[in-house]
C-alpha cells in the first residue's frame, strides 16, 4: 500500500501527460493557447476537455502553430492573463523566437514540454534536444524524473514565473514519462489554488485606464541594460525556487531543490544526469554501494538558472564525475551540461576532479541499468589509473 | 457618414514627434483609426516594421492607449492572445471595462510572413480589427518587394536591371483570400479618404466578430514621389481602379468610391519613381498588360457588387 506523503493526498494512477493535464486543470489558468504535437498532444487535448465540460473556466485558443500558441500565450500573459501552453520537440523549435521575446518582456508564461529529439531524421522518441536548444532562451528549466514530480514541478512554475517575472518551462521524458502509468500523489484542488495564489500582474495591457507600450525598440543606449536585468533576474531565480519549493514541501510535504544528491557526499565516482534517467541510475548506484563501490549521483532540477556554484561544492570532493547528456550540442566539443558543469568546476579555481562527457538515449534509444553500471566501471578504472579519461564525447549504445 | 465636426470633438490618441517619415500615410492612417475610435477603449497590437519602430523608441512612445508589439508575423495571433484574456477576465468578472481590439500589420507582415497568424485568427472569430497598412514592399527594410508589390515596381530585391524590369509577377489579392473566410466583415480602403475608412473602421468595431481592412498607404520613399503628394497618389490608385473602395458585409459586396470617369493606370503610374521604367517605349507591353488586368479586375468586382 503506498502512503500519501500529504495528510489530504490522494493516490491515484496517471500517465505523464494525464498529470500535468490535471495539474493545468487545478491551476485554471486564464489562458492557454496550444497547438498539438506528439508526445505532448495529450495534454491540451485532456485540457480541452475540461474546457468543453465547462469544468474550468480557462479560454483555450486553439491556435494554427506553435509560433501563434507562443504568440498568442505570451500576449494573453502580456494582457494581464495567467497563460500556459504545452508543446514538444519541433513545436519547441518553431517557437525559438518567441521564446526570447517571452522572457525579454518579463512575461511569466508557464509552459509544459515533453521532451523529444528533433529532426532530422524526424522521430518522435525521447532525448533533450529540444530543450537543451532553448537553454540560452531565458526561461527557467525545471526538468522532471518522474510524473509526481513533473506533477509538483507544474504546480511550483505558476509561483516561480510569476515571482522571478519570467517564463519556466517544466519537462518530462517522451514517452518514457509522459505516456507511463504511474502512481502519483495528488493534493486537493483548494489546497493547489491557494498554494498558487491568485495572479496579481504589476501592469496590464487591458488595464486601459492606465495605458502602457510593451515591446518597444531598445536602440544601443538600452537594450544593454535590459538584456543585463534578464540575466540577473535568471540568476536571482534560484532564490526565488527555493523559496518556492521550502513553501510547498511546507504544505504538501515533498522536498524539492535545484538538484538532487544521490549517495553524493562520500561518493569517489558520480553521474551527472537529467530526466527520467536518474531514474535508472540511482539502481545502477545502488546496485554498486551494494558491492562496496562508492558510487554516486547528481540530478539537475533545475538546469536554468544553472546552480553552478552549489554543484561545485556538491562535486569537488568526487575523483572522477562522468556527465550524461541526452542532447548533443553537435559543437565539435562537447555537450551541453557538460559544457556547463566544466565550465562552473574550471572557473572555482579549486582542484578539479576529472571529468568525462557521455551523449546517450538520442532519439529514445534504449539505456538501461547495464549501460549506466558500464559506465561507473569506467570511472572505476580511471581513478585506479588503469585507464585515461576520455578528453573527448563519447557515445552510449550507438552502432559506431 | 461620418461627420468631420464630430470627429473632431475625438480626443488624440497618437501624439505628434514619432520618427515616421515626412509625408509617411501610416501616421494619418493610424491618426484617423484612433480618431474613429473615439471614447471606445482598444488594445493595439502591432507587426514589427515602420509603425512599430517609428512610434516606440524607448523610452518614448506616441502611444496613448494600451500598445503592444512582439514580433514580425505574429500580430493576428498576438491580438487573439490578447482578446482571449479580454474574454476570459471578463466572463470572470475581472475585468469591468468593454475594450475593442486592433492588430497593424505592413503588408510584409501581413501579405506574407504573417498570412498564417492572420488566417488562423480570423478563422477563429476573435473579435478584433486587423488593418494592413499597404505600402506594397518591405518598406523599413529598405523597399524589398513582397508578395502584395505591383507587377512592374522597381524594389530593390525585384529591381530594374539590364534583362529585367522590376517585379514581374501580379500581386497577391488579399482581400479576396480574407473574404474566403467568411468573418463578418473585410474592407479595402486607401489613406486620402477619411471619410471612407473611418466610417469602415466604425462599421468594423462595431461588429461582433473577425474583421479585416486593407488599406492602401502610399510610402514617399519607396514609390518615390514628392512627400507632398502622397494623398493624390492614394486617390489616383481609385480613380484608376488600380486599388478599388469596396467592402463586404456578411457577404454582401459593396463598391463605396465609383470613379465618374475610370482614369487610365498611367496617370497613377506616372507619379511614381518605381514605375518610371515603364514609360520606355521597350516597355509599353508592361503597362499594357496591367491596364488589361486592373480591367478584369474591375470588371469582376462590379460583377460581385451588382448582385
Amino acid at each position: 500500500m503506498i502512503k500519501t506523503i500529504y495528510s489530504n493526498g490522494k493516490i491515484i494512477a496517471k500517465t505523464g501527460n494525464e498529470i500535468v493535464a490535471e495539474a493545468m486543470r487545478q491551476i485554471e489558468p486564464d489562458v492557454v493557447a496550444a497547438y498539438p504535437i506528439t508526445p505532448a498532444t495529450e495534454i491540451v487535448q485532456i485540457f480541452s476537455q475540461f474546457v468543453a465540460d465547462g469544468i474550468v473556466k480557462s479560454e483555450y485558443v486553439a491556435v494554427e502553430s506553435e509560433h501563434s500558441a507562443m504568440s498568442a500565450t505570451i500576449a494573453a500573459s502580456a494582457a494581464g492573463a495567467r497563460s500556459m501552453t504545452a508543446t514538444s520537440s519541433q513545436g519547441l523549435s518553431l517557437m525559438w523566437e518567441m521564446l526570447y521575446i517571452a522572457s525579454g518582456l518579463r512575461l511569466p508564461v508557464v509552459m509544459a514540454e515533453v521532451n523529444r529529439a528533433l529532426s532530422a531524421p524526424i522521430n518522435i522518441h525521447c532525448d533533450q534536444s529540444d530543450t537543451m536548444g532553448a537553454r540560452d532562451a531565458g526561461w527557467i528549466q525545471i526538468y522532471s524524473e518522474n510524473s509526481q514530480e513533473a506533477y509538483d514541478n507544474m504546480i511550483q512554475a505558476v509561483k516561480i514565473a510569476e515571482n522571478a517575472k519570467l517564463p519556466v518551462l517544466v519537462t518530462m521524458d517522451g514517452f518514457i514519462i509522459s505516456h507511463c502509468m504511474e502512481v502519483v500523489e495528488v493534493y486537493p484542488d483548494f489546497d493547489v489554488k491557494r498554494f498558487i495564489g491568485e495572479y496579481k500582474p504589476d501592469r496590464y495591457l487591458l488595464d486601459v485606464k492606465n495605458p502602457y507600450t510593451l515591446g518597444a525598440i531598445d536602440l544601443h543606449d538600452y537594450y544593454f541594460e535590459h538584456r543585463y536585468q534578464i540575466a540577473e533576474a535568471m540568476k536571482n531565480a534560484r532564490d526565488t525556487i527555493l523559496n518556492v519549493a521550502n513553501d510547498f514541501e511546507k504544505k504538501f510535504g515533498r522536498k524539492y531543490d535545484l538538484y538532487e544528491k544521490y549517495m553524493l557526499d562520500d561518493a569517489e565516482i558520480a553521474i551527472v544526469i537529467i530526466g527520467s534517467a536518474a531514474g535508472t541510475s540511482k539502481i545502477a548506484v545502488k546496485r554498486l554501494r551494494e558491492k562496496g563501490i562508492k558510487a554516486g549521483l547528481l540530478k539537475i532540477r533545475v538546469y536554468r538558472p544553472f546552480p553552478s556554484e552549489q554543484i561545485v561544492m556538491d562535486l569537488k570532493h568526487i575523483k572522477v564525475v562522468a556527465v550524461l547528456d541526452r542532447a548533443d550540442s553537435c559543437s565539435g566539443a562537447f555537450s551541453p551540461i557538460y559544457s556547463d558543469i566544466a565550465a562552473s568546476l574550471c572557473s572555482t579555481g579549486i582542484i578539479c576532479p576529472k571529468i568525462v562527457n557521455y551523449v546517450y538515449g538520442l532519439g529514445g534509444r534504449e539505456i538501461d541499468v547495464e549501460h549506466i553500471l558500464s559506465i561507473y566501471e569506467k570511472l572505476k578504472k580511471i581513478v585506479l589509473g588503469i585507464e585515461k579519461p576520455s578528453n573527448k564525447v563519447e557515445y552510449i549504445n550507438v552502432r559506431i | 457618414m461620418v461627420s468631420l465636426k464630430e470627429l473632431s470633438k475625438n480626443v488624440e490618441r497618437i501624439t505628434p514627434g514619432h520618427r515616421l517619415c515626412a509625408g509617411c500615410a501610416v501616421g494619418a492612417l493610424v491618426r484617423q483609426t484612433l480618431i474613429a475610435v473615439g471614447n471606445t477603449n482598444v488594445v493595439v497590437t502591432s507587426a514589427t516594421g515602420c509603425l512599430e519602430v517609428s512610434t516606440t523608441i524607448f523610452p518614448y512612445t506616441a502611444w496613448k492607449v494600451p500598445f503592444f508589439h512582439s514580433a514580425f508575423e505574429n500580430s493576428a495571433a498576438t491580438c487573439s492572445g490578447v482578446e482571449s484574456a479580454y474574454k476570459s477576465l471578463k466572463t470572470q468578472g475581472k475585468i469591468k471595462d468593454d475594450i475593442r481590439f486592433i492588430a497593424f500589420g505592413g503588408d510584409g507582415g501581413t501579405y506574407d510572413i504573417g498570412l498564417q497568424s492572420l488566417s488562423g485568427a480570423m478563422e477563429r472569430g476573435h473579435r478584433m480589427l486587423y488593418i494592413c497598412y499597404n505600402n506594397e514592399a518591405y518598406m523599413n527594410t529598405g523597399i524589398q518587394r513582397s508578395s502584395a508589390t505591383p507587377k512592374g515596381a522597381h524594389t530593390t530585391t525585384a529591381p530594374v536591371g539590364k534583362i529585367r524590369q522590376g517585379k514581374e509577377q501580379y500581386r497577391k489579392n488579399l482581400t479576396q483570400i480574407i473574404i474566403a473566410h467568411n468573418i463578418p466583415y473585410v474592407a479595402q480602403s486607401y489613406v486620402g479618404n477619411w471619410n471612407d475608412f473611418m466610417q469602415k473602421v466604425q462599421k468594423a468595431l462595431s461588429i461582433n466578430g473577425p474583421s479585416f481592412i486593407n488599406v492602401l498607404t502610399p510610402c514617399r520613399l519607396g514609390w518615390n514621389y514628392d512627400p507632398k503628394d502622397t494623398m493624390e497618389v492614394a486617390r489616383l490608385a481609385v480613380e484608376t481602379c488600380i486599388w478599388p473602395s469596396y467592402e463586404v458585409e456578411k457577404g454582401v459586396y459593396k463598391i463605396n468610391v465609383i470613379p465618374q470617369k475610370k482614369k487610365s493606370v498611367t496617370e497613377f503610374l506616372k507619379m511614381q519613381g518605381r514605375f518610371k521604367h515603364l514609360f520606355n517605349s521597350s516597355n509599353a507591353n508592361i503597362i499594357d498588360e496591367i491596364q488589361s488586368n486592373v480591367d478584369k479586375e474591375w470588371n469582376s468586382l462590379q460583377l460581385k457588387a451588382a448582385v
